[in-house]
């Protein structure tokens, strides 16, 4: 590994793949995923609510996985495949959670929405939740303080169900 | 056919859903500006004091700086402190940014750094060098609180305690029964996930465009003009999306006095964001200590109630809300005493959380009902019912309804009440201790001057416009409904536009009352248009309407029909094209009726119902279940509307068991300043919220008999789960909130 001493200004480009697509862009060794995302590239369906990790607002799928982007920095990025709200619905028509989430009113001011929608696309996928209890759980690190949680718990069930029937349907 | 389902009534989904579950809703720091520049802000590290100096040489040398503003070189702006008073402002002189070397609270913005890039203005913000001078300060409500003062001036809208009625301290003395204690309410704050943040567009001609996190674009409008001496031509507010206000974007926050400052005096476009931690440098509910003293006969009758309260308030504006007027308003006595005062810290200055005051005053009457109960051995509800009163007895007026009976009917019913045990600590759960606790909520129902404006198209599509915000209570939802159910449309026919300054005027968007304000006003605009839009269709050659008047005919599907012969009808197309229009347009303004209110008063109530579980070895307490119980009128949107009150109970279990900003009085500081140790509930604290909503027809309140729900969910809560406590405990914890540590050493 080559160590490289930076000037304060100096730029390191980076490639991720963004929903699916790949952008090549020169970040600041300070700026976070987050900032790269709402003021570099203008994606701000991704939120700020706390910028410490501590709210859930700026979640986004890092291959795969659900994450804070507030608390990565971009230029650790390099060559990660990274989803966004934007980047969920498959053209004019919407992820189901997204559909579920309208559904069940699952949230007011929709300002700590993208995050949780992101949040709940990787709990399903994750597998580890069964109960309303545990959605509970491994949702907590996505505040609302809307209070919409009752209704977020509703659209997750929602389509947990819908994907245990299209796993019947398939395994008939 | 005439029976195509309303829409006002029913349960719909938002209307702008697809635009918030996409990430397309755009709120204020998030519009695009060629060459945006970004703010900083530098937060002051002394609470009270002055600044002798800055050092700025390091900070000017990061690359990228474009100019940092302090009060030595920011440019003149409005001299007197009245200029800086908006809609909302309580008596005072309120904080003028920038403006001296003054410091009047911890964490006060002194400095601001604009950059070409946001990394750049918050790196050079830290190597800032301050030095200050401090001055002694006081932040210790228990302290300051022995030289309260009633406040000389009062706030506009928010009525003083009204007159004793008969000797409530005599009363009180020669008493069979009684209860007396004091009970208290920690400081909290909004905390709406959206920080405070205002993009400021510079547009060409020196005009500007402000995006600003905002529950009232006039309101930011007014503040602006009057600040920096623009016309209101040349400052449009455009704010159609706000990331939760709760009280915290009424007054305009210093953020958008830095944004456009700095945008004035470099002609360029800038943003300023609030950090999390800034979000606590401005308005949160006061610390508030309530005394209440409640006499009764051994049947429970009340004979006298007493109920004074002391908040904290800052040095520079005496902020009022409306604590204990509540406690003359729910229960029958014949002598009443209630008294509010202030005390001053050195804090920002307080202001409108959520039902501000109402859930303070009443978590202390609500649980001093409960320990009457406790002492006579009467039912909690039992008890209510015995004092409950058909008047305001404040004022003494007559209502223009009140269901809450029919609220403690209805909710004890479904939380199954009737088995509830009167003994604390006589009910279990495994390991468990289990408490069934209730308390009573009241809020005003009040409405304001709006207008609105409807534009028809030929194509059969309405426009709905109006500057009120959706700040997430639905807004743009009911609006829709109240349109498309006038011109007999499909929902997705209608657009509806808010949050921007140069639509027909809207008051802030709070106090509950946006739906019966904007709702009437839009309700009225529609009737206009739909007169236009019959007199259009009589003109129609061989038209079947040319005798009907306005009741003689439904809009129903794109046509205006007879009511008598439905199929006799002329479409809206129609109707335009032969008067050669592409359109109709309608504005219109409704007002609160003059008499009315004198008359009559109108308030939403509720009745909550808790379940705790409590661990009995450690103390902690979870709130299993709640039942709200709500009297608010028409429900214009029941899903919409119980995702409102499901919001608000979530507010009280916060407020309950959570919710504190904790201050380190040596330094005068806020020690929890941000989420990981500012609680808030979470998705876990969160479970088995039911909400009633009970008739209630009120066509005396408003046009369109709807009373407010941003409120009301919130109010009684607390006590409820408090009451639940003492239930499941014997513990009786007076002061909120009710952590662990409280129950430990009870
Ligand atoms: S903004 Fe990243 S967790 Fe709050
Ligand atoms: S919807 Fe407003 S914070 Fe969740």
């Amino acid at each position: 590994m080559t160590l490289r001493t930076l000037a304060p200004d100096d730029k390191i480009g980076i490639t991720i793949s963004l929903n699916g697509r790949p952008v090549q862009v020169e970040v600041d060794t300070a700026t976070t995923l987050l900032d790269l995302l709402r003021n570099h590239l203008a994606l701000t369906g991704t939120k700020k609510g706390c910028d410490h990790g501590q709210c859930g607002a700026c979640t986004v799928l890092i291959d795969g996985e659900r994450m804070n982007s507030c608390l990565k920095l971009a230029v650790m990025m390099d060559g990660r495949e990274i989803t966004t709200i934007e980047g969920l619905a498959e053209g004019d028509e919407l992820h189901p959670m997204q559909r579920a989430f309208i559904e069940r009113d699952a949230f007011q001011c929709g300002y700590c929405t993208p995050g949780q929608i992101c949040s709940a696309v990787a709990l399903v996928e994750e597998g580890h939740a069964h109960s309303r209890e545990q959605i509970r759980e491994l949702m907590s690190g996505n505040i609302c303080r809307c209070g919409a949680y009752p209704n977020i718990v509703d659209a997750i069930e929602d389509v947990m169900a819908e994907r245990r029937g299209q796993f019947r349907e398939a395994a008939e | 056919m005439l029976s195509n389902d309303p829409h006002v009534g029913s349960p719909r989904s938002r209307v702008d859903g697809p635009a918030k579950v996409t990430g397309r809703a755009s709120y204020a720091a998030e519009f695009k500006a060629t060459g945006l520049t970004h703010g900083y802000i530098l937060s002051s590290a002394i609470p009270r004091g002055r600044i002798r100096a800055f050092d700025l040489a390091a900070a000017l040398a990061v690359p990228g700086v474009l100019q940092i503003f302090t009060h030595e070189n920011r440019p003149q702006t409005a001299w007197f402190a009245s200029s800086y008073r908006d809609q909302v402002a309580p008596p005072g002189k309120p904080l003028r940014p920038l403006y001296d070397a003054e410091i009047q609270h911890s964490d006060q913005p002194i400095a601001l750094v604009v950059a070409s890039t946001f990394e750049a203005a918050r790196d050079a913000a830290s190597l800032i060098g301050v030095t200050y001078e401090r001055a002694p300060h006081e932040t210790d409500l228990e302290r300051a609180r022995h030289d309260s003062y009633e406040p000389p001036k009062k706030r506009s809208g928010i009525a003083p305690p009204p007159d004793p009625k008969g000797d409530a301290t005599a009363a009180f003395g020669g008493a069979p029964i009684k209860v007396s204690a004091e009970y208290s309410l920690a400081t909290e704050h909004h905390n709406p996930m959206e920080l405070h943040g205002t993009t400021v567009v510079w547009e060409s001609g020196g005009k500007i465009t402000v995006h600003d996190k905002t529950q009232g674009t006039l309101n930011t409008q007014g503040y602006v003009t009057s600040v920096f001496g623009l016309s209101s031509d040349d400052v449009r507010v455009v704010s159609p999306f706000v990331g939760g206000g709760f009280g915290s974007a009424l007054r305009p926050h210093h953020q958008l006095f830095l944004a456009v400052m700095a945008s004035l005096v470099l002609e360029r476009s800038v943003r300023v964001e609030m950090t999390r931690t800034q979000m606590f440098s401005h308005v949160h509910r006061p610390q508030t200590i309530n005394t209440v003293a409640i006499s009764a006969d051994p049947d429970g009758h009340i004979l006298s109630l007493q109920h004074n309260a002391v908040a904290a308030t800052s040095r520079y504006e005496d902020y009022q809300e409306n604590v204990v007027n509540w406690s003359g308003m729910l229960y029958h006595s014949e002598a009443t005493q209630l008294g509010y005062e202030l005390a001053k810290l050195d804090i920002p200055t307080p202001g409108d959380m959520r039902a501000p005051g109402a859930p303070t005053g009443l978590f202390a009457l609500e649980s001093a009902m409960d320990e009457l109960a406790h002492a006579t051995g009467i039912d909690p509800i039992e008890l209510r019912l015995r004092n409950y009163t058909e008047r305001d007895e404040n004022d003494d007026k007559p209502l223009t309804s009140k269901e809450l009976r029919a609220c403690y009917a209805e909710g004890a019913a479904r939380f199954g009440w009737s088995r509830r045990k009167m003994t604390p600590r006589s009910m279990r759960a495994g390991k468990e201790l289990v408490g069934w606790g209730m308390a009573s909520g009241v809020w005003e129902a009040m409405m304001m001057k709006s207008s609105a404006r409807a534009t028809l198209g030929r194509d059969g599509r309405l426009e709905i416009a109006c500057a009120a915000s959706d700040i997430g209570t639905g807004t743009y939802t009911i609006l829709s409904q109240i349109g498309a159910d006038a011109l007999g449309l499909e929902l997705d026919a209608v657009t509806v536009k808010l949050g921007d300054s140069s639509l027909p005027m809207a008051p802030i968007q709070g106090g509950s009352w946006t739906a019966a304000s904007s709702g009437s006003a839009v309700t009225l605009t529609c009737r206009s248009l739909c007169e236009t839009l019959l007199k259009h269709a009589k003109a129609v050659e061989g038209s079947p309407l040319t005798e009907a008047a306005i009741e003689d005919v439904a809009f129903n599907g794109g046509m205006i029909r007879l009511r008598r012969e439905p199929d006799r009808a002329v479409s809206i197309t129609d109707a335009l094209a032969a008067a050669g229009l592409d359109q109709i347009e309608a504005e219109e303004t409704a007002s609160p009726g003059l008499i009315a209110p004198m008359r009559r008063a109108s308030y939403t109530h509720s009745a909550v119902f808790a379940e705790v579980h409590v661990d009995e070895q450690l103390d902690i307490v979870r709130v299993t279940r709640v039942v709200s119980a709500i009297a608010a009128g028409r429900i214009l949107n029941p899903k919409t509307a119980r995702s409102q009150i499901i919001g608000g109970v979530v507010w009280g279990i916060g407020m309950a068991l959570h919710e504190e900003t904790m201050t380190d009085h040596r330094f005068g500081r806020f020690m929890n300043s941000n989420l990981g140790e500012y609680h808030v509930p979470v998705n876990a604290d969160i479970d088995g919220i039911e909400v009633i909503f009970v008739e209630e027809h009120d066509d005396k309140v408003n046009p369109i008999g709807v009373k407010g729900l941003g409120e009301i969910g919130v109010v009684g809560t607390a006590a409820a789960i408090a009451n639940a406590i003492h239930h499941a405990t014997g513990k009786r914890i007076r002061s909120l909130p009710i952590t662990v540590d409280k129950l430990l050493a009870a």
